[in-house]
C-alpha cells in the first residue's frame, strides 16, 4: 500500500472515531432538552404565582422596601452571569459571557462600579485567565441546576445587596442577571435583566389582565413583602437557570449535530481521495510492468 | 361554590382542583378559607395544609414556610418544599 494512501486511510480512521463521539453526544444532549424544558415547564405555575403575589404586595402597599426602590444614589451593581460548566456548546457560554461585557461596560458608563458572580465553570476560567475579581462562583450543576443551587446562589447575592455600599467593597445596589433564554430549540438568547431594584411588572409571565384585588396581608404588608421577596429572587434565579440549561443542551446539540455532520462530509471527501490515490497506484504498477515488459521485449529483440 | 386550590413548589404542581374548604397556619395562626373569602395574603409557617375536595376527601401536606394567597375563590399556596 502506497504511502499516501495510508495516510489518507489513518485520517479517515481518526474522522470516524471522532464522529462517532459527537454523535452520541448529540443524541444524549437531544434527549437532555426535553426533560430540560418540562423541569422549565415545572416550574412555571410556582413563578408565575409568585410574580402575581409580588406585584399585588407592591402595587397595594405604600411600604418602601429596600429590594423594591432604587438605590438614589448607586456606587456597586452586581452581575450574575448564567454559562456552561463543559464546552462543546458552540457559542452558548461565549454569547452569555459576552452579553456581560456588554452590560458591565454599560455600567461602568454609569458611574458604577461592577462586581461578579459566576455560574459554570466556563465564565469562571474566562476571569480567572483575566485576572478579574469575582466576587462568588458557583460550579458543577450548570446542565441540572435543583432549586437549592439557585437559593445558595440567590442568598449570597441577596447579603450583598443588603451590605452597605458605601462603606464595604461586597455591598451592591442592584443585580443583574444574565441568561440564556429558550426560545425554542433553534433559538436561545443571551439576555440581561435587572433583578433588584425589581421591575415588578414582568412580561414573561402571563400576569392576568385582571384588577388585582385589595388584599389583606397577614401579618402586615410589610412583612409579607419581607418573606416573599427573597423567594422571589430564588424562584426568578431558579427559573433563570432552568431555562440557561435548556438552552445549554440545545446549543450543544446543535454544536455536535454540525461536528457530526462536517465529520461525514470529511469522511466523504477523504474516501475520494483515498480512492484516487488507491486508483493513481493501481495505473502506476500497470504502466510500470508494462513498460518493464516492453523494455525486456525490445532487449530480448536487440539481442537476437 | 367552590374554591378554586393550587398548591405549588419550585419545581412541581403538588396538587391542584376544586376545594370547599382549606386549612393553613400562617404566622398570626391557624387560618380557614371557605368560598367567598375576603383576598388575602399570609405567611405560612411550617405545618400542616388541609385541602378537603368537592368530593369530600381530604388531602394533608406538610409544608415548610410559605405563602397563602386568596382573592376571588381562587386559592394558591406557594412553598419551597412539600414533605
Amino acid at each position: 500500500m502506497g504511502a499516501q494512501l495510508r495516510i489518507y486511510r489513518r485520517r479517515m480512521r481518526s474522522v470516524k472515531a471522532t464522529k462517532k463521539i459527537t454523535k452520541a453526544m448529540e443524541l444524549i444532549s437531544a434527549s437532555r432538552i426535553v426533560k430540560a424544558q418540562q423541569r422549565v415547564t415545572a416550574s412555571t405555575p410556582y413563578a408565575n404565582e409568585l410574580t402575581r403575589a409580588v406585584s399585588a404586595v407592591a402595587s397595594f402597599s405604600s411600604t418602601n422596601h429596600p429590594l423594591t426602590t432604587a438605590h438614589e444614589n448607586p456606587r456597586r451593581a452586581a452581575i450574575l452571569i448564567i454559562s456552561a460548566d463543559r464546552g462543546m456548546a458552540g457559542a452558548y457560554s461565549t454569547n452569555a459571557i459576552n452579553e456581560g461585557e456588554k452590560l458591565a461596560a454599560l455600567l461602568r458608563e454609569r458611574g458604577l462600579q461592577v462586581s461578579n458572580f459566576l455560574v459554570g465553570r466556563k465564565a469562571v476560567n474566562y476571569y480567572k485567565f483575566r485576572n478579574r475579581e469575582m466576587a462568588g462562583t458557583w460550579t458543577g450543576f450548570s446542565d441540572n441546576p435543583t432549586y437549592e443551587n439557585a437559593k445558595e446562589v440567590a442568598t449570597a447575592l441577596l447579603s450583598a445587596f443588603l451590605a452597605d455600599s458605601t462603606d464595604s467593597k461586597t455591598g451592591v445596589d442592584e443585580i443583574h442577571i444574565i441568561f440564556t433564554q429558550f426560545r425554542s430549540m433553534l433559538t436561545q438568547e443571551a439576555t440581561a435583566k435587572r433583578m433588584i431594584p425589581l421591575e415588578v411588572v414582568e412580561s414573561s409571565a402571563p400576569v392576568s389582565s385582571a384588577l388585582l384585588p385589595m388584599y389583606e396581608f397577614e401579618p402586615n404588608a410589610a412583612e409579607v413583602l419581607n418573606a416573599l421577596l427573597p423567594r422571589y429572587i430564588e424562584a426568578r434565579i431558579f427559573n433563570a437557570m432552568l431555562q440557561s440549561a435548556a438552552s445549554e443542551h440545545a446549543a450543544r446539540r446543535r454544536a455536535m449535530k454540525s461536528a457530526t455532520d462536517n465529520a461525514e462530509d470529511l469522511i466523504k471527501s477523504l474516501t475520494r481521495l483515498a480512492n484516487a490515490a488507491r486508483q493513481a497506484e493501481i495505473t502506476q504498477e500497470i504502466s510500470e510492468i508494462v513498460g518493464g515488459a516492453d523494455a525486456l521485449a525490445s532487449a530480448s529483440a536487440g539481442s537476437e | 361554590m367552590a374554591l378554586n386550590v393550587a398548591l405549588v413548589s419550585p419545581t412541581q404542581q403538588v396538587w391542584s382542583g376544586e376545594a370547599t374548604f382549606v386549612s393553613a397556619r400562617t404566622t398570626e395562626g391557624d387560618l380557614g378559607v371557605l368560598p367567598g373569602h375576603a383576598p388575602l395574603f399570609g405567611v405560612l409557617v411550617d405545618g400542616a395544609v388541609s385541602i378537603k375536595g368537592t368530593d369530600g376527601s381530604t388531602q394533608e401536606f406538610q409544608v415548610r414556610g410559605g405563602f397563602l394567597s386568596v382573592s376571588n375563590d381562587r386559592v394558591s399556596i406557594l412553598t419551597e418544599s412539600v414533605g
